[in-house]
């Protein structure tokens, strides 16, 4: 494996600190790794991230944790860059991911509404039906728009009255 | 924090908790801060005056900023736990949004960036939040007004997430392209304040006479407040005509129109108030109540300015 492989390999094993069944590329947001050689037989790995809300608290510790994850891998310069365009989308999460999401318990995102022109205003429930992760069950109701991090909506089962976290569409 | 020797003191009731020599950034956010906007280019636009352009990410960070600290100050103090994650939430997406524009600024014109101490490691865009005083702060008044109940915290952020979706629905074409990215974000992210707070609204018009007395009340007291959003400042105008800003004269209709369609659907009657007389706090001039805002939001970070956090 070349040493670019390798690099990639070890950013991608990264978890995330909130949602430690997803890795960083699990959830899309590892947006690409390279190694950039110093001509002087020396090498620099540059990773780059995009927050999945802007106000992500997580983006230090995922930092911290590429920058770890890739000096144990054998390099010891790391440069961890931040890429804010595009912005993320919940449409980037895997399969991978979204498999482990519902195995832990939380439901995964639906399609993402397409991000141009005015956003229409929705005053009714929000327009998703969620499965419950726990029964399967379709029959559930929103508790909350906004959950325990910031990419997450509360709700709740009407079958099994299991609550359950929903990773919102954005 | 360590600014003291409180980590390295013998016989300290923290020993032990990190690793002699190791790493400590483990704790909260490490022991440096980075750039929030590391590795992304800041090159001022073509045609844009660079103390333009921090003026007018100040504009657009102190909004997301105060009207943050207001949010947060609901934190606990919701009628129930959803609510008040809820606020939480939207007063963290604020956050981080006031977080990079100030970043903005800074990197667009260093001069913006208050002065601090040979050596402080406080970061430009903690500098410009936490050691600003009043005058240099250019956010609207709706931002700052003191919190009332809870239907004034839904009327107020119905307001500002209305005004605030469209302008950055419009700012996802400027040609800065931080303003762009951080716009692109945002409007996902606001598109949930403004449905969370158009719901609320609904509720409390339709739920008890009182819950509509309160959404009534405090739709009257917000609504003057409402057309400096739409007062387009020079810094305004002429970025908007170099294509990198939005001249909020713009967003005037589609605001109308949005809010327009929460008032029927609720049944509350648009108040007729005239727009409040006094100062614009694009320029500085705040209310009474903006002093003590800052006061608590940056006693802690004025009291430590060599702090590392």
């Amino acid at each position: 494996m070349n040493a670019r492989d390798r690099a990639a390999e070890a950013a991608a094993g990264v978890r995330d600190p909130e949602m430690p069944m997803l890795t960083l590329a699990d959830l899309g947001i590892l947006r690409g790794v390279e190694v950039i050689p110093d001509g002087r037989g020396g090498e620099t790995v540059v990773a780059s991230i995009t927050p999945t809300y802007t106000g992500c608290p997580a983006m230090a510790t995922m930092r911290d944790d590429l920058v770890h994850r890739l000096n144990d891998a054998g390099f010891p310069r790391v440069e961890v860059r931040v890429v804010l365009d595009p912005p993320w989308s919940s449409d980037w999460i895997s399969e991978r991911g979204r498999a482990a999401l519902r195995e832990a318990g939380l439901s995964p995102p639906g399609p993402a509404r397409r991000a141009s022109g005015p956003v229409a205003l929705t005053l009714g429930p929000p327009r998703r039906a969620p499965a419950c992760p726990r029964c399967g069950s379709t029959a559930t109701r929103p508790t909350s728009e906004f959950g325990s991090t910031a990419c997450k909506a509360l709700y709740r089962c009407t079958d099994c009255l299991e609550p359950f976290e929903h990773v919102k569409e954005i | 924090m360590n600014d003291d020797q409180t980590t390295g003191t013998p016989g300290s009731v923290f020993d032990g908790l990190v690793e002699a020599g190791g790493d400590s950034s483990q704790w909260a956010f490490g022991t440096g801060f980075e750039d929030p906007l590391a590795g992304v280019d800041t090159t001022v636009p073509d045609g844009a005056a660079p103390a333009a352009l921090a003026a007018y990410c100040l504009m657009l960070g102190d909004d997301a900023l105060i009207m943050s600290q207001r949010l947060a100050e609901w934190c606990s103090r919701a009628p129930d736990l959803e609510e008040d994650i809820a606020l939480a939430n939207m007063a963290l997406d604020l956050l981080g949004q006031a977080r990079l524009l100030l970043a903005r600024a800074a990197a667009a014109d260093p001069g913006a960036v208050p002065a601090l101490p040979a050596g402080s490691p406080v970061p430009a865009e903690d500098a410009l939040a936490f050691f600003r005083d009043a005058g240099g702060f250019r956010n609207v008044r709706l931002a700052e007004v003191p919190n009332g109940d809870f239907a004034h915290v839904v009327v107020r952020l119905l307001l500002f997430a209305t005004a605030r979706l469209a302008l950055l629905e419009r700012l996802r074409g400027s040609r800065d392209g931080v303003l762009a990215a951080v716009a692109a974000k945002g409007v996902k992210e606001v598109a949930y304040h403004r449905d969370w707070a158009g719901r609320w609204f609904l509720t409390l018009a339709r739920g008890t006479s009182e819950s509509r007395r309160r959404l009534v009340a405090a739709l009257g007291a917000l609504w003057p407040l409402l057309p400096e959003l739409f007062a387009p400042h020079p810094v305004e105008t002429s970025l908007a005509a170099t294509g990198v800003g939005v001249d909020p004269a713009s967003i005037g209709d589609e605001v109308d129109a949005v809010l327009a369609q929460v008032l029927a659907v609720s049944g509350v009657d648009r108040p007729d108030a005239a727009p409040a007389p006094g100062p614009s706090g694009r320029d500085g001039d705040h209310t009474a109540a903006f002093g003590p805002l800052l006061a608590e939001m940056q006693e802690v970070a004025r009291a430590h300015p060599m702090g590392l956090w």
